[in-house]
Parts: structure tokens; C-alpha cells; sequence
């Protein structure tokens, strides 16, 4: 029977919870890395076994971590990225032009064909790769060179914080950078392109449709359909059918078209997941009540999915990379909030559980579905 | 030798105890000590100071014989008292957060 590992990264630490194919009893190991920040864990497709976590904090810096055993134990890793060539500069808040400066690493995304290959983005925003399993790293400087100095950091940092790899095609790699847009390279990051056509950030830019600036949450896509991309943007979701070329806005009826996470379902590329939240002033759902919105058509129009999850008094936040998905034949669901809940949905979004309720602060969610 | 005292968290990343001890020749600054450190460690390398830049983590401090060294030129030898191993060379996670 299949079982289903679930990496939750926290302010203070990652916790991995496991359960069989049922997904009703959980068992729940942590904190790893107790007290420290934990961005982002992720397992390799090509390895399960074989886990990355990477840890900020401004009293030690930036410490990455593997495991080879799924999590039983963990070794550190390489954790020197250096900005190659010229560093450059990009805009501060206050309009001047500042030096790129190493601050930490908000994602990894382990290479879908190669054991040791996995990617790396990092605040300042810059994609890193490593060819050993890690221990060390390399810059793709290309993507630096799309207006860099233009870009600005989000009240989150100026980190690049989504890799989506086409499976299809390892060579395409798209990022999203806030607050930059989303780039896309075809030749396995040697050179880069901006493909930010059709986002439109009215409130946010002086040139509401500039060709970088934009504040992209999250983007993500369905492995079997590599062209269609789907983006939660700081206001509006967005759709793409043409890999990043051209967008269009796919918000329909949702309540709030403002919120950071967007899933695809794993079995139908046209279901996907949204959680509106209320403003970018107002962090919390509309109405104190935390919905997820499910689209089966790709975005055209949504529908409010509730079960389980709390209709009244809720003031949590649900953040970019706190939302994932199973690959098991009834699709599970899972996401963390701010607020340290940890909530299931073992058939597709329907009903929901809590699994854990007094985490620590969620900043990210992943699943493995286990032989 | 040189005695120097780690934050805990360094502590478990190194796998140590609370003090660790370094022989380091000649004219010994605080450059020379951290690269020491991070010689003998390889682990702490980035942790304490910055791996490009060298600039301490901004929430780490370097305290010995009752004073903050925290804002010392990475040139500036270290006390006597830490040289010769009668005072400790203290590495700190400085309050913050209130």
C-alpha cells in the first residue's frame, strides 16, 4: 500500500508527517531543526529517500540540509552561493541602486531526471544549481541579466522563490521572482526571457504593464501539460497557454483575487486550487472564513470548497509555497497556515481535517507519495 | 591555545561541547582565529561571518575579558588573556526581538 510523507517547513523548524493511503491516522516527527527558520524542504521524484531543507536565520546565516533515509537523519550541506561575475545592482526601497547581496534560499527544486541535480533560488533573487547532490553551488548569471537592476524586493525580500521544471523537457525551467515577474529559460538556464506579457499591476506599478516588476506569488503547472501555466499574482490569478508568453486573467468569482499559493490537481490539468485572502493590507481570508477555491475549468469559473475548515473567527494567512498536492489515485490536498494548522483533503478538496493545529507558523508544505 | 566558547546551536552543528579548543601559531587576530575556526569546522563555514563578504551574522557577537569585540577590524589582535588561554573567546547569538 502506498504512503504519503508530508514536509512541512515552520518558523521554528520542519516536522514531517506520515500516514498510509487513507490519510486518516498521522504520524508526526519534529521539529527538526528546532528554533530556526526552515523555508523550504522538498524529496527528489528520482530519489524520495533523498531530502533538502534549507534554514535561514540572521544569527547563522544559511545552512542547508540532506537527508539520504527520508528524513531519519541529516548531514549539512554546501551552503556558499556566490553571485557569479559582476554582481550588479538592483533598485532598494528608496529608488537607489544597491549591490546584489546573498541573504538566503527560499526554494530547492530537486531535478526530476538526475539524482544529485537540484536548483536552488535565492534572495537576493538568483537561481544557484548544484551537479553534487549540494555540496556545492553555481550560479545561472543569465538570468541577471533580464533588466536586474530593475528589479525590487517585496515586503518578503527580492527572493526567487518558485522553480517549476518541465518534465518533458529539463532544459525549460520557469522561476517566479518577487518583486521581478516570471522568466523562463529553454536552454537549461544559459540564457533567460522575461514572460510577463498580459500581467497588469495597476495598484502596484507606475507602468501597470512593465515588463518586469510584477509581483508573482506562485506559479505552477500540470506535468502532462507543460504549456499551460497557472500564476497566483500579489492581485489576480492568471493562466498562460503558451508557456509564459502571454497571460490572461482567470479570477472569475472568486472573492478576493489577492492571496500567495495556487496547486494544480495531480490527475486533471484543468483543476486547480486557490485561497483568497482579503487584501495585501489584510492577510487573513474574506470574512473570517478559510475557504479554498477549486476551478474545474481552468479557471473560468470557482467554486468554494469549506468542509471541515473554519467558517467563522479565522485570521490566518496561507503562504506561497504552504499548498501541495498528492499523487494518489484520490487526489489529496494539503495546506499550512500562519496560524500552525496543518489541513488535509484526502479526495480532492471536498471535506477536510486538521491534522496539526499549534505548529509553529507554516512557510511551506510538500508531499511525497511513497512506494 | 585558544579557548572559545560556542552558542549552542553551533554547538550541535559542529557536534561539540561548549568549548572548543584551537592551536593557532604566530600573531593571531581575529581573522586568523575565525579562519582557524572554520579550518578545523568546516561545517560553521557561513554560519558566523559571511561566506563571501566575512561580515559577522548580524545577531552573533564576540565577546572576551568582559568586553564586546563585536565591531573590532578583522586586523586587531586578539587580548592576551585569549591568546594564552586564562580568558575565553565568546561567540554569542545576541539578544534581539525584544
Amino acid at each position: 500500500m502506498n504512503g504519503v510523507r508530508v514536509l512541512v517547513g515552520t518558523r521554528k523548524g520542519a516536522f514531517i508527517f506520515t500516514s498510509d493511503s487513507k490519510r486518516e491516522i498521522w504520524d508526526i516527527k519534529g521539529p527538526f531543526f528546532a528554533g530556526l527558520e526552515i523555508y523550504h524542504i522538498k524529496g527528489s521524484s528520482v530519489d524520495p529517500q533523498r531530502i533538502y531543507a534549507s534554514q535561514a536565520s540572521d544569527w547563522f546565516g544559511q545552512v542547508n540540509h540532506r537527508s539520504n533515509d527520508g528524513g531519519l537523519s541529516w548531514e549539512t550541506i554546501g551552503n556558499k552561493f556566490d553571485y557569479e561575475g559582476k554582481v550588479g545592482t538592483h533598485q532598494d526601497f528608496s529608488g537607489n541602486q544597491i549591490p546584489w547581496k546573498f541573504r538566503r534560499i527560499w526554494a530547492f527544486e530537486p531535478s526530476p531526471t538526475e539524482k544529485d541535480t537540484v536548483f536552488a533560488g535565492a534572495e537576493d533573487a538568483a537561481l544557484f544549481k548544484s551537479t553534487d547532490g549540494g555540496m556545492t553551488w553555481q550560479e545561472l548569471p543569465g538570468l541577471r541579466e533580464i533588466h536586474a537592476n530593475m528589479w525590487m524586493p517585496g515586503a518578503g525580500g527580492m527572493g526567487l522563490h518558485t522553480i517549476l521544471i518541465n518534465p518533458k523537457n529539463p532544459d525549460q525551467i520557469f522561476v517566479a521572482i518577487s518583486a521581478a515577474g516570471v522568466f523562463r529559460t529553454n536552454d537549461g538556464g544559459q540564457t533567460w526571457s522575461g514572460i510577463n506579457h498580459g500581467l497588469k499591476s495597476e495598484y502596484e506599478l507606475p507602468n501597470p504593464e512593465a515588463e518586469v516588476g510584477h509581483c508573482v506569488h506562485n506559479i505552477t503547472m500540470h506535468p502532462s501539460n507543460p504549456n499551460v501555466l497557472f500564476m497566483q499574482k500579489h492581485w489576480d490569478v492568471m493562466r498562460s497557454d503558451n508557456a509564459g508568453d502571454d497571460w490572461y486573467e482567470v479570477s472569475d468569482n472568486l472573492p478576493s483575487d489577492f492571496g500567495f499559493p495556487i496547486a494544480v490537481h495531480a490527475h486533471e490539468p484543468e483543476t486547480i486550487y486557490v485561497i483568497p485572502i482579503k487584501s495585501d493590507l489584510e492577510h487573513y481570508p474574506p470574512d473570517g472564513k478559510l475557504r479554498v477555491y477549486r476551478s474545474r475549468t481552468g479557471g473560468y469559473s470557482w467554486e468554494e470548497l469549506s468542509k471541515g475548515l473554519p467558517q467563522k473567527d479565522c485570521y490566518v494567512n496561507v503562504l506561497r509555497s504552504a499548498l501541495a498536492v498528492d499523487t494518489l489515485e484520490s487526489c489529496g490536498v494539503y495546506f499550512g497556515t500562519t496560524g500552525g494548522q496543518l489541513y488535509i483533503s484526502p479526495d480532492s478538496g471536498e471535506t477536510w481535517q486538521t491534522v496539526a493545529q499549534n505548529l509553529p507558523a507554516v512557510l511551506s508544505v510538500e508531499v511525497q507519495v511513497l512506494p | 591555545m585558544i579557548r572559545v566558547i560556542l552558542p549552542t546551536y553551533l554547538q550541535r552543528l559542529a557536534n561539540v561541547g561548549r568549548e572548543v579548543q584551537l592551536e593557532v601559531d604566530g600573531e593571531i587576530t581575529f581573522l586568523k582565529l575565525l579562519d582557524a575556526i572554520e579550518e578545523k569546522y568546516p561545517m560553521l563555514k557561513g554560519t558566523i561571518r559571511d561566506h563571501v563578504t566575512k561580515e559577522r551574522r548580524a545577531y552573533l557577537r564576540f565577546f572576551a575579558c568582559g568586553q564586546d569585540l563585536s565591531h573590532l577590524a578583522p586586523e586587531t589582535l586578539l587580548p592576551r588573556e585569549v591568546l594564552i588561554g586564562s580568558e575565553p573567546f565568546r561567540i554569542v547569538g545576541a539578544m534581539s526581538g525584544g
